[in-house]
């Protein structure tokens, strides 16, 4: 009952964690395992890549002798794997400049402007939530094959900017309505339309909410399978995750060509990632947090 | 007590964490910026710079989130192929077919499952997790980003990897022989087993967002709680428990609703692990995955379109019922800030 505060594992007074010091044995054991659980999966796909079929058959779990690289350079030589990255960030790009211009317009009339109907259009974006991409994605096909978009990357595009609004304007909304109204009006007695004020101070102003949202929705279009699945029928339009799992069922007797091909398919992920780590997963946690 | 909560949810350092702190739920609009505004009509002027503004994303948000629900409720009423206009109308046999299908049911006891089998295994896991890790120690920032790795790479690429792993001649086979267990476990094709395969990989995903989520959460409650209950002679795990455990029930509920709501439309994994026929056979297909294999992959839209439609209905009353019966209790008051 009278147990005291260990000054060293800080479990009861916690203050900033830059401040160093040594936690517990048992939560550095807990940790490394966690770790080895998250990331040995990865690895093993990584260093996979470097054995050749016959050291995988004889040992699957086993560790490449030699290293051999000749799978990373086959698969770094195929004009495929490059087209399909160039898809995935041609299509991810364009959905985030979509996302954002329209989710900032959006979001500024829901934050800065009071009229009729301005509470039914938010509801309206969150309502969103509640339509789920896997159950939209059968009548969106039906949709797009109809229409012009049909085997262009507008048929993936547009249908993701739609599905990522609703979280884009949650986001961003309050970030755009806690601009304090003195510069809004301070802009408007030196002269600024509502317009002008919207370029030259709500836009800067909102940028670490849209970097953060232009991230969520980067990670998303580029990791997203099920709507490339539905509507591309050309292999030349493929993304990464389509081409991947293509891949794997076209060479599925080349297990050590598909882990090459698999990784260098999630390492612009992981870089991207690396760079941009502290905003994503600040994004995530504040993006549900509602 | 529950007012002390203010930014339970709220990333520290981010800087969406001073936005927020009205919360109140996704459906709560925001008070505007707007405070002094005479409250005249809005000019002409107004009107256009609305419409300009928000225009845009309403019409791609309207075409391509609303109506597709419509679509699909009138394609569902016919047996079509895709080619050409939709001509033979069949009432309800789509959704009769769907409803006696012995596979859907299955498919839809399966996400039932997988949601139930979410909220008792990864939730306790994460808070449990999030309770060591929200401690001072090295490295904790580093430890933050590994976990969250799985999260980060696409379903298909890690589904892939699973797949290579958990083949019969796959690395975790080969991993329990040298342990010197030589029995070979089908993970994948053998009924008995696959669901918890999935649940095991669908956990390993993820988690690190559960463990995240949770973090920044304990993050938001303040110190000297803990520290009032250190004085008065608590122990490290009664604070947990009877502190940090109730404080930390509005993001445990948002992170529950987030799980569920993702339990539901599960699709990529499955597909991608178990492929397009062998789901059914394992055991492990899904509402969204019979949805694709009966729709878009054997042709039959009308029929899709209907599947479509009654997922819908499921995945909006399982979000309603959340709502209703776990969201609203108690997070009133520990999600809304006292200087409103």
């Amino acid at each position: 009952m009278a147990k005291k505060i260990d000054p060293r594992n800080g479990a009861v007074i916690r203050s900033t964690p830059k401040s160093g010091g040594w936690g517990s044995p048992l939560v550095y054991f807990i940790s490394l395992c966690l770790i080895a659980v998250c990331i040995a999966p990865v690895i093993y796909i990584v260093i996979g890549g470097f054995r050749t079929n016959s050291q995988i058959t004889q040992d699957p779990s086993g560790w490449p002798n030699p290293w051999n690289v000749s799978n990373y350079t086959s698969v770094l030589g195929m004009p495929d794997f490059w087209r399909m990255a160039g898809n995935s960030l041609y299509i991810a790009l364009i959905t985030v400049i979509a996302i954002v211009v329209l989710g900032v317009g959006a979001s500024f009339v829901l934050a800065r402007y009071k009229f009729w109907g301005r509470n039914a259009m938010y509801m309206l974006f969150a309502s969103g939530l509640m339509f789920p991409l896997a159950v939209a994605i059968t009548p969106l096909y039906i949709m797009v094959t109809k229409s012009p978009l049909a085997n262009t990357p507008w048929g993936v595009i547009l249908p993701q900017v739609a599905f990522g609004l609703p979280q884009t304007i949650i986001i961003l909304t309050p970030f755009l309505a806690a601009i304090p109204m003195e510069i809004e009006e301070a802009a408007t007695v030196d002269g600024c339309s509502r317009l002008g004020f919207f370029w030259r101070m709500v836009v800067p102003l909102s940028l670490p909410g849209v970097i953060t949202v232009a991230i969520l929705n980067f990670v998303g279009s580029w990791n997203s399978y099920m709507l490339p699945l539905y509507m591309f029928n050309d292999a030349a339009q493929y993304t990464l995750p389509l081409g991947v799992q293509q891949f794997s069922t076209a060479h599925s007797q080349d297990t050590a060509q598909v882990l090459a091909f698999t990784s260098m398919a999630m390492l612009p992920a992981l870089i991207f990632f690396s760079i941009f780590e502290r905003r994503i997963v600040g994004g995530l946690t504040g993006a549900v947090k509602g | 007590m529950s007012e002390t909560g203010v930014t339970a949810t709220a990333v520290p350092g981010d800087a969406l964490s001073k936005v927020n702190v009205r919360g109140g739920g996704a459906t709560a609009l925001p008070p505007s910026g707007v405070r002094r505004r005479r409250s005249k009509g809005l000019s002409w002027r107004g009107r256009l710079e609305i419409t300009l503004l928000s225009g845009p994303a309403i019409v791609v948000f309207v075409l391509f989130v609303i109506v597709p629900v419509f679509v699909a409720l009138y394609y569902s009423f016919f047996a079509w192929k895709g080619y050409g206009p939709a001509t033979n109308f069949i009432g309800f046999d789509n959704y009769t077919w769907t409803l006696g299908n012995k596979d859907f049911w299955s498919a839809v006891g399966h996400n039932f499952a997988i949601a139930g089998l979410s909220l008792l295994f990864q939730g306790p896991l994460a808070v449990l997790l999030a309770l060591l890790l929200n401690q001072k120690m090295r490295g904790r920032s580093l430890i933050r980003v590994l976990i969250f790795v799985p999260y980060v790479i696409s379903e298909a690429i890690v589904g892939i990897g699973w797949r290579l792993m958990l083949s019969d001649t796959g690395a975790i086979n080969g991993l329990l022989h040298r342990l010197g267990i030589d029995s070979i476990v089908s993970w994948i094709s053998d009924p008995k087993i696959a669901l918890w395969t999935l649940m095991f990989v669908i956990t390993w995903k993820y988690i690190g967002f559960a463990v995240i989520l949770m973090l920044a959460g304990l993050q938001g409650i303040p110190e000297e709680l803990s520290e009032a209950a250190a004085v008065d002679g608590a122990s490290y795990w009664q604070i947990q428990r009877h502190i940090m455990l109730p404080l930390l029930a509005p993001t445990i509920k948002i992170w529950a609703f987030l799980s569920v709501i993702g339990s539901m439309q599960l699709f990529d994994l499955v597909y991608i692990i178990w492929g397009q026929y062998i789901a059914n056979i394992s055991g492990t297909s899904t509402m969204a995955y019979f949805m694709a294999q009966n729709g878009r992959l054997s042709g039959q839209l009308g029929r899709g379109s209907a599947i479509a439609i009654v997922v819908f209905v499921i995945s909006l009353v399982v979000a309603l019922a959340f709502q209703k019966f776990v969201m609203n209790r108690n997070t009133e008051g520990a999600l809304t800030s006292k200087e409103d």
